[in-house]
């Protein structure tokens, strides 16, 4: 039987079928084998991996106390590291020296090359602490060897109250972090059930939030995400503010899922494969986990990871604007939150451009991830 | 450019070693390698293969508007004009100038696709006049004369409003004429048809062709057609380029191809063709099937409306008695796909009956019966769909696939697996695949798997919607022949839909004939096809192209009007 | 066509109604009623509130009614006689607080959009006419880039960049001397000087979603058929590319401002509140933080409805622009 020879398909990342383990890949495989041609999103991958892994293992990771104090070093500059001292291995920071500039009228800080500070990786921590909330530790990451008075170490500066910002970072991305995900798990909830009535229910049900999710993304974000998050009292405990605020978050994020599921309903209801499934007298829930879910898995994945993003942005914005997550709660958004005075930024642009790269990373390798998983999520475009 | 004595007059255009490549990761695809012909004025040059065979690659070469990354690697495309002079379009700059006062001023092109090649957001009359303003910057007033006059050439009716119109508003015929209408605008030599009718039903085929023949006539021009259709080259051709993979098989004039052939390929191609002309040897030595009192299906003024107001299915009455094939032909939108999905209730009609008898001799109507009794029915009465790319699902493998039905009837175990394996052999599937996926299989391959779902669990009757239709014309009479095997190893009835003559005749032992909904007209194949009742079926047989050069009919086809009642028009042009 | 408008314009009062009943619901979320609050906050300052002032406003706002009643008056007064209510944090009647802000709200908003549109379509079609060379990478990368920036990150940014290397500071519309004059050709000139750094600010993010969009939308529409009908004809591949695709892939743009609206609004409400602007952003902050719900509620109204009609402007240009649409 002669086999169709057809004109390779332009652009994109396309599969080559010629090989014989591809007769039998599964849709799985093919992802994978799709996915991996695109470099950036792979790449991306592995950084956002990493960022997780980070946040997870903050108390590991972070020198310090977030939220230890010390009057001494107000706006201290980040502090390089450098590896050798007098000719030998032995990675240290300089102590910091204040001095007054008599001009400006302000305290500056200057490296003393005489006195290193050492720093080695698995020291003992200031206090013991449960990392994940479990397991009782005694040792962090990093730190200073020997700590004396005078000592410090700031990677990434420190702010007016002289904690720590690099700490601050690291124990913020926990909570900036997990919103992404855990506003994404109420989306997918949210988006799955309604999008799926919508679309297997069609009629009435369908038109009715359809209506309801054009009304809601015709609404400006901002505006009413401001409005529900200042109903919020200020007295609640931190957690509940924190499921609020994700709630709220999450509001207008399952809506673009609710679309995505329901026109993938839609369109493979009437697919002969459905139909086919359905003559040989398969249920109907038979065929939404038999056939609909697995063909739309890869696609949800796909929005959802787009969807983390924006759920990260938006508590930004709202803790910056003073009516989300408040101090004590650390997070990229309370960080900048003390970013606001342009004065303070201009002494200092590390309270600014810290939380700021660690917020662009995060965001850039996640949109970067959904591009390349969205694109993979299809693998079959090419191959029919 | 340069005089060449050595051509002839008439030649107009001389293809000479065309090589077109395009790249790929893997290496080179040689889309058109080597192909030479020549198209003389006033003369029809036909290109035939099938899909993938570099037919169509060729024809945009010559206007070096082959898509990306496609290029032209070697070759001469040789145009002569009026005054002698000569040039070679392969030679030129594809973005430049002078290719481009060629193309729809010398040449003209017209697509498959009247739909998607015309621009949906501007209206006929711009797209049309455009031509005119590129190549001899007519102003708008005068454009706008030329287009009516274009109009009327083409034959759209009312061409003053029809001017104004956009695409989406004129249906797949005139849209196609609108399509010729702008390659006419600058009256060229040479006119290139890439598959223009193949996406049109029978009877609108004829008209467009008619129409071609007609302006090929009054203008004088040359005509390059691709096509892969047989039956249209042995109508219309002058000449012949057979080609397969990019390479030329066989050329010659169209006498010679059809009843003298020299290649192999062609001779399998014409053969494939001809097979279809007439009944299967199968089918002809078995005994006729007996007119039973109880048939296996008796339908019975089955109406289904859509929402929209369409009456899909209007009054439809038939019969399938138990052993035979009933065809159900018709053209586009005429319900017999809705019809078919009526009988396995995927959608529910309104009113009349569908009287299925059972093995133990009862009778159930479909249109009434409860979900219990549907399922049960359904193991009994199975489809075989159109699009095989479609009907199986990707993420399943062809194990998965064709057990679906088994395990859901209750199968389980080894049994399911032996029961797979013995299917797959049956319909010529290598077992040793079961672990592939539908991706890796070509469309008769894919056919056969869609085959072997639907009579894993032992049907009685099965369904099959344009089952070949996606197929190329070699494959086709493969896969009838596979249905009719198996019809006869496991006792089947068939009701086959199809909108081609050609392989209803090939298989069937009785015929509808459906037309906006209803059936016209019902019988014995043989006496429908050589003795048709009803006009429209006249119109309909009428308007296929035959694949003999020697008897070429479509010109002198009988046409078919519905709003003049008792006899159509008999037309006599071409 | 009338017809289409007429239905479109129907087709958007529930969703107006709906809005106004969300503005509502933010108005009432705060625990207790403002009354309360406000009577906390006079009796703080040692005044003494009279029993009948109280009973009069509380029959003003039919704060003893249910909640529909409440609804229904509070609209009801909207739409008869523009009654937003009072702000009881400036004692003055909203409308005398609000309309000058949304004035310069709508001006930035609409900059911005004619900003993004100018720039994202040429760099869209370059990007997807010159696919995989250079220039798309840089676009796509820069795209990716502006899409992970929040705004009010951008705006704190783009001042620090502004005062540190530039020396100058920034904020506000207008230089002090021009605030409270009248309009001039040298305010006019002023305000230019400062608005452009804010819309660039707002515009980046939006510039960067619709420059992925156009690509896309341009390299979908470059693959049709008709571009080759087109080539056919002997057309130069210029006036091709500006004729038949670009002018089909803005149709889709098009349809994009039902989103980039609501995207501008919001970022020009946040950035506003960075570089404080004298529009909504900052006002409506203000209201919300001291639960200043009158004023806050309507601000979010207003915002609301001005988008929604936005939206409804996209609608109706696109049938313009689209004969399939309009002839749905």
């Amino acid at each position: 039987m002669t086999d169709i020879t057809n004109l390779p398909p332009e652009g994109g990342p396309s599969l080559d079928l010629t090989g014989k383990d591809i007769a039998v890949a599964g849709q799985w495989r093919l992802f994978w084998l799709k996915f991996k041609k695109h470099k950036v999103a792979l790449v991306s991958l592995v950084v956002i991996l990493f960022m997780y892994l980070v946040a997870a293992l903050a108390d590991f990771i972070a020198p310090f106390d977030p939220n230890a104090t010390n009057a001494r070093f107000t706006y201290a500059p980040p502090q390089s590291l450098s590896l050798f001292h007098d000719g030998s291995f032995q990675p240290n920071v300089k102590q910091l020296k204040m001095t007054l500039n008599t001009q400006s009228m302000r305290r500056e800080f200057v490296p003393d090359p005489t006195k290193p500070v050492s720093v080695g990786f698995f020291v003992k921590a200031p206090q013991p602490y449960y990392l994940l909330g479990l397991i009782p530790m005694q040792t962090k990451l990093f730190g200073i060897t020997n700590p004396q008075v005078g000592d410090s170490l700031y990677i990434f500066g420190a702010d007016r109250l002289g904690r720590d910002i690099f700490s601050r970072v690291v124990h913020g991305a926990k909570i900036s972090l997990s919103i992404g995900l855990v506003g994404v798990f109420m989306s997918l909830i949210l988006g799955v059930t309604i999008g799926g009535i919508s679309g297997f229910f069609g009629g009435w049900a369908d038109l009715a939030i359809q209506r309801f999710i054009e009304l809601l993304r015709s609404i400006p974000t901002i505006p009413l995400w401001m409005g529900l998050a200042a109903a919020i009292p200020v007295g609640w405990p931190p957690l509940r503010t924190y499921f609020v605020i994700t709630l709220i978050v999450s509001l207008i994020g399952w809506t673009s899922l609710a679309r995505e599921v329901r026109g993938k309903f839609l369109s493979l209801r009437s697919e002969d494969f459905v139909i086919a499934a359905r003559l040989d007298g398969m249920s109907e829930i038979g065929i939404i986990f038999s056939h609909l879910v697995p063909s739309f898995m890869s696609h949800i994945i796909a929005t959802l990871t787009l969807a983390i993003p924006s759920m990260i942005l938006a508590e930004t914005a709202l803790s910056f604007l003073g009516i989300g997550l408040q101090p004590p709660i650390i997070s990229w958004g309370v960080l900048l939150q003390e970013a606001q005075n342009i004065r303070a930024v201009a002494q200092a642009p590390w309270l600014l451009f810290t939380p700021a790269a660690a917020i662009v990373i995060s965001v850039l390798s996640l949109n970067f991830l959904g591009d390349g998983l969205r694109d993979a999520a299809d693998p079959y475009e090419s191959v029919s | 450019m340069s005089m060449n004595p050595n051509m002839s007059q008439d030649t107009i255009l001389k293809v000479e070693g065309l090589k077109t490549y395009f790249p790929t990761r893997t290496g080179i695809f040689k889309a058109v390698d080597g192909v030479s012909f020549e198209l003389k004025r006033g003369k029809t040059l036909c290109v035939v293969g099938e899909s993938g065979s570099g037919k169509s690659v060729t024809a945009r070469s010559i206007l070096q508007i082959v898509d990306k990354p496609g290029r032209i690697e070697g070759g001469s495309v040789l145009l002569t004009r009026a005054d002698g002079s000569v040039t070679d379009l392969a030679k030129l700059d594809p973005r430049g100038k002078d290719i481009r006062s060629v193309r729809g001023k010398e040449i003209a092109m017209i697509f498959q696709e009247p739909m998607s090649s015309l621009s949906p957001v501007h209206r006929i009359g711009t797209q049309i006049g455009e031509a005119l303003r590129i190549h001899f910057g007519t102003p708008k007033k005068e454009q706008r004369e030329r287009v009516l006059e274009l109009l009327r050439q083409v034959e759209i009716p009312r061409p003053e409003t029809a001017i104004d119109r956009y695409t989406f508003e004129f249906s797949g015929g005139m849209r196609q004429r609108v399509m010729i209408a702008m390659a006419l605008a600058c009256n060229p030599q040479v006119l290139i048809a890439d598959e223009p009718t193949t996406a049109l039903d029978v009877t609108t085929q004829a008209e467009i062709l008619d129409l071609i023949k007609k302006l090929q006539q009054s203008h004088g021009m040359a005509v390059l057609f691709i096509t892969h259709d047989m039956g249209v080259v042995a109508e219309i051709a002058d000449e012949v380029l057979v080609m397969y993979r990019g390479k030329v098989m066989e050329r010659g004039p169209v006498e010679q191809i059809f009843h003298a052939p020299e290649d192999d390929y062609t001779r399998r191609l014409i053969g494939s063709v001809v097979k279809l002309e007439k009944k299967a040897e199968v089918r002809l030595t078995r005994a006729a099937i007996p007119a039973e009192a109880a048939p296996l299906l008796d339908v019975k003024n089955l109406s289904l409306t859509f929402p929209s107001g369409l009456k899909a299915v209007d009054d439809v009455s038939l019969t399938v008695r138990s052993g035979e094939t009933l065809g159900i032909v018709g053209e586009s939108g005429s319900g017999k796909t809705t019809m078919g999905r009526c009988l396995l209730r995927i959608y529910d009609p309104q009113s009349g009956a569908i009287a299925y008898r059972r093995p133990d001799g009862s009778t159930i109507d479909l249109r009434t019966a409860d979900r219990a009794s549907l399922k049960d029915v359904r193991r009994e009465v199975r489809m075989i769909f159109q699009d095989p790319v479609g009907s199986l699902s990707p993420r399943k493998n062809v194990g998965q696939i064709i057990a679906e039905p088994l395990k859901l009837a209750g199968m389980r175990g080894k049994d399911v697996e032996d029961r797979v394996a013995e299917l797959m052999r049956q319909v010529g599937l290598d077992p040793g695949w079961r672990e592939r996926y539908p991706h890796a299989f070509s469309g008769g391959q894919r056919q056969r798997i869609g085959i072997a779902r639907a009579i894993a669990v032992k049907p009685r009757l099965i369904i099959a919607d344009e089952a070949t239709s996606a197929l190329d014309v070699s494959l086709r009479s493969q896969m009838l022949d596979l249905m009719m095997s198996l019809q006869d190893q496991l006792g089947l009835s068939y009701v086959f839909i199809s909108h081609d003559m050609s392989v209803i005749r090939y298989m069937c032992d009785r015929v509808a004939v459906m037309y906006r909904g209803r059936i016209v007209e019902t019988g014995d194949t043989d006496q429908v096809v050589n003795h048709p009742q009803h006009d429209y079926t006249r119109a309909l047989l009428s308007a296929i192209p035959h694949p003999d050069p020697r008897d070429r009919r479509i010109h002198k086809r009988f046409r078919y009007d519905p709003t003049v009642k008792p006899t159509g028009i008999v037309s006599a042009n071409g | 066509m009338l017809r289409f408008i007429l239905k479109r314009i129907v087709f958007a009062i529930p969703t107006l109604f709906a809005v106004s009943i969300i503005a509502f619901i933010i108005i009432q979320l705060p625990p207790g009623d403002y009354l309360t609050t406000l009577m906390a906050d006079w009796a703080s300052q040692g005044g003494a509130v009279e029993a009948g002032t109280v009973a009069a406003m509380r029959e003003r706002y039919g704060l003893d009614q249910p909640i529909y009643f409440q609804y229904y008056k509070w609209i009801w007064g909207i739409l008869t006689a523009g009654d937003f209510g009072i702000s009881f944090e400036l004692g003055k009647p909203v409308t005398e607080l609000i309309w000058n802000r949304l004035g310069f709200s709508l001006l930035l908003s609409l900059l911005t959009l004619c900003f993004v549109w100018a720039i994202a379509i040429p760099i869209g079609i370059l990007s997807a006419v010159r696919q995989y060379s250079i220039s798309d990478y840089m676009a796509t990368f820069l795209a990716f880039f502006f899409l992970a920036v929040p705004d009010f990150l951008m705006a704190l940014s783009a001042m620090y960049v502004m005062s540190a290397w530039f020396g100058q500071s920034v904020g506000g519309l207008f230089s002090p001397e021009y605030v409270d004059a009248g309009w001039s050709f040298g305010k006019l000139v002023d305000f230019a000087e400062h608005v452009w750094l804010p819309v660039v600010v707002i515009g980046l993010g939006s510039l960067a979603a619709l420059v992925r969009i156009m690509r896309a939308n341009l390299l979908d529409e470059l693959s049709k058929p008709y571009v080759t009908t087109a080539r056919a004809k002997g057309m130069s591949e210029l006036e091709l590319l500006i004729r038949y695709p670009v002018r089909l892939a803005l149709n889709p743009l098009i349809s994009t401002l039902g989103w980039i609206l609501p995207a501008v609004i919001s970022g020009e409400i946040i950035v506003s509140v960075v570089m404080s602007l004298p529009t909504t952003g900052p006002l409506l902050l203000r209201a919300l933080l001291a639960q200043d719900m009158y004023l806050a509620g309507s601000l979010i109204l207003l915002i609301s409805v001005l988008t929604i009609i936005g939206t409804l402007i996209s609608d109706i240009l696109l049938a313009l622009t689209d004969p399939r649409i309009r002839f749905q």
